[in-house]
């Protein structure tokens, strides 16, 4: 057995560098499209529809964000002991911060979120929680303090799957300032 | 000169210290408090658990600095909503900066830098960068108690509400990820203590300029005692400061170098935008105008008005991406997106003047030729 070892060694080492560079990115996108199903980026990115079964996202519009034509304009009225409210199709979001609405983050080059951001960029923008990783603070309820928790290989494999992401045209409003 | 005594306390102190307060980290969550591991950060990167312990001072009763340690004030400061500042930086002995790439100099393993904050006569924060062995700089933030006796670590996410500014705004201290956002933005994460800030020809036009605090530290000086060693002649000749046709826009240059250019620069993460707001003192022409006068706003932000569609229109402040900006405090549009939570009306003005002043230039340049 033990002269067996070096050989299996010698084949482990090998066998990475034998795959092809094609299949290797495709396997960092199924490993991004994996992350991005169980992080829970569809609960809130894609806007949700009664369906058969009760609510569900509609993958026919996996990743666009809050819809463009649902127009909302002040923040939630709320009574003790609420400090939050959703809205139906699960991408606009009341609460001490205003209103935010969930970011667009399918490949389309004019409305997609992602479309100027590096790598780089993206990573930073998950650990720093920060536009485009220097900028503006990202709003709740986007849960990056706990997604900064992941390592830059999958955050990077997260990336290569958004930006591969069917576009879709949608333009996410800006979000709202608190009540006065 | 810049010799560094190691208290004994500092050493004593070792790199035991956990960071207590960054476990508190509460996190809003869609209006939920939830607890959040800090993300876990290599025992050497662990600062001092009081600024006492970095070695600051030679008497922290009476707050005395230790006298080998060297005052500076970069001729373009930071503002950072009104705040009073004073620098010290801390070279081992024996030790110089090399400073051969005179865009990004490099400091000796050791180099330490405080930065303090004051607000009404008051201390505030107290901020450190130390180089460690393996390269990196460590970043801290001391929070002063109110009666300005003892200092606190900050935790790693930072601290609201430090001190009531005015409208009813704070001071924020910035977490370490907000320190990077600005010090790891471009070709030197040293900011203040480079080749344009520390210039013998300062800007007298600077915006919020500070007096040079003794000893007067500048390019000649350092180089005259071996501190800096390495930088190319041609800068002590001719000391550097921007190209500008005006002094109103040597200033306004030289306050987006000191503001702006650290995030908007040739070299660091944000270089795709495409604007570029720090002054190279290896490059003939200026990018800041370059990238600017009559450029497209490759974005417009939350809140912009329609009608700025150049970052910069000359003759047109009030139609200039820049301008609207900088003019603004509210999160999504404001620039710089951090560090500061009120307008800064001198800087405001200043470029006001330069974009105006540009508009006049071009009217001129076309009167003379038409004649
Ligand atoms: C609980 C709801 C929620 C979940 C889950 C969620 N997001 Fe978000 N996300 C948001 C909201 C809301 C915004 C808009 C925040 C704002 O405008 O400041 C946002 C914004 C973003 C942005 C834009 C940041 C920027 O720079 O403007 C990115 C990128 C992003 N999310 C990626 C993800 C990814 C990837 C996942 C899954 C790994 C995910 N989000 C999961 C709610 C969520
Ligand atoms: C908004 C951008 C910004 C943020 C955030 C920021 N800094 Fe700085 N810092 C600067 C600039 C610009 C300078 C140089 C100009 C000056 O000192 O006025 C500087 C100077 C310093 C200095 C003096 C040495 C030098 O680089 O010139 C220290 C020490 C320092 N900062 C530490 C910190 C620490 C620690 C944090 C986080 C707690 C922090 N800074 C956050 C922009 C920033
Ligand atoms: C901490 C990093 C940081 C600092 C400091 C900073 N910016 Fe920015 N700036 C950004 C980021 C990130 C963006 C892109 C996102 C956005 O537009 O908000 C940006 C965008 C801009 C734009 C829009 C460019 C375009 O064409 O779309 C302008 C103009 C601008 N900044 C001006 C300034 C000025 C002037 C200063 C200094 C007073 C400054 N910025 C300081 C990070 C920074």
């Amino acid at each position: 057995m033990h002269r067996a070892l070096p050989l299996m060694v010698t084949i482990a080492l090998l066998v990475p560098s034998a795959v092809p560079a094609q299949d290797s990115a495709g396997a960092q996108v199924k490993r991004g499209e994996y992350l991005v199903s169980i992080a829970g980026c569809h609960d809130c990115h894609t806007p949700w529809t009664s369906g058969s079964a009760g609510p569900e996202p509609d993958m026919k519009r996996a990743l666009s964000g809050h819809p463009q034509d649902l127009t909302i304009s002040a923040p939630a009225t709320l009574s003790q002991p609420w400090s939050g409210a959703m809205n139906p199709t699960s991408t606009a979001w009341s609460g001490s911060w205003g209103v935010s609405f969930s970011a667009n983050l399918t490949s389309d080059p004019e409305t997609g979120v992602l479309r100027d951001f590096t790598e780089q960029q993206f990573i930073q923008t998950i650990r720093t929680g920060r536009h485009q990783g220097q900028g503006r603070p990202i709003l709740p309820p986007m849960p990056w303090p706990a997604y900064a928790n992941m390592t830059d290989d999958d955050l990077k494999a997260v990336f290569a799957y958004l930006r591969q992401v069917p576009p879709v045209k949608n333009m996410v409003p800006d979000p709202l300032p608190p009540k006065q | 000169m810049a010799k560094v005594i190691v208290t004994a306390q500092r050493l004593r102190s070792g790199r035991s210290h956990r960071l207590v307060a960054m476990r508190a980290t509460l996190v809003l969550t869609f209006g939920v408090l939830t607890h959040v591991p800090a993300i876990p950060q290599p025992a050497m990167m662990t600062p001092p658990s009081t600024l006492r312990e970095t070695g600051l001072y030679a008497n922290f009763g009476t707050l005395d600095v230790d006298p080998a340690h060297l005052a500076f004030a970069p001729q373009y400061p930071l503002w950072s909503d009104g705040a009073a500042k004073r620098r010290w930086i801390s070279l081992p002995p024996g030790t110089a900066i090399d400073g051969s790439n005179p865009e990004a100099w490099i400091f000796p393993v050791g180099t330490r830098f405080w930065k303090e904050f004051s607000f009404n006569g008051q201390r505030v924060e107290t901020r450190y960068l130390e180089r460690k062995p393996d390269g990196q700089w460590l970043y801290a933030a001391y929070a002063w108690s109110a009666d300005g006796r003892e200092t606190q670590l900050v935790s790693a996410r930072g601290k609201r509400g430090a001190y009531p500014l005015a409208g009813g705004r704070s001071h924020t201290i910035p977490g370490v990820a907000d320190c990077k956002a600005c010090h790891q933005g471009g070709p030197s994460e040293v900011l203040g203590f480079g080749t344009l800030q520390l210039s013998p020809e300062r800007d007298p036009g600077a915006p919020h300029a500070e007096l040079q605090p003794e000893p007067h530290v500048d390019l000649r000086y350092l180089v005259d005692r071996g501190l800096l060693v390495g930088l190319p002649k041609a800068l002590l000749e001719a000391p550097p400061r921007t190209v500008a046709a005006t002094a109103t826009e040597r200033a306004a240059l030289g306050y987006m170098h000191g503001n702006c250019g650290h995030c908007h620069n040739e070299r660091g993460s944000l270089q795709n935008i495409g604007l570029f707001l720090r002054h190279s003192v290896t490059n003939a022409g200026e990018p800041a105008i370059a990238s600017t006068i009559g450029q497209p706003v490759k974005k417009q932000a939350p809140g912009q008005s329609p009608d700025a569609v150049l970052r910069v229109e000359p003759g047109h402040p009030d139609r200039s991406g820049v301008m609207q900006r900088i003019s603004s405090r509210s999160p999504a549009l404001q620039m710089p997106p951090l560090g500061t939570e009120l307008i800064d009306d001198e800087a405001v003005r200043l470029l006001n003047r330069w974009i105006a002043e540009r508009g006049a230039s071009i009217q001129q340049a076309s009167a003379n030729e038409g004649r």
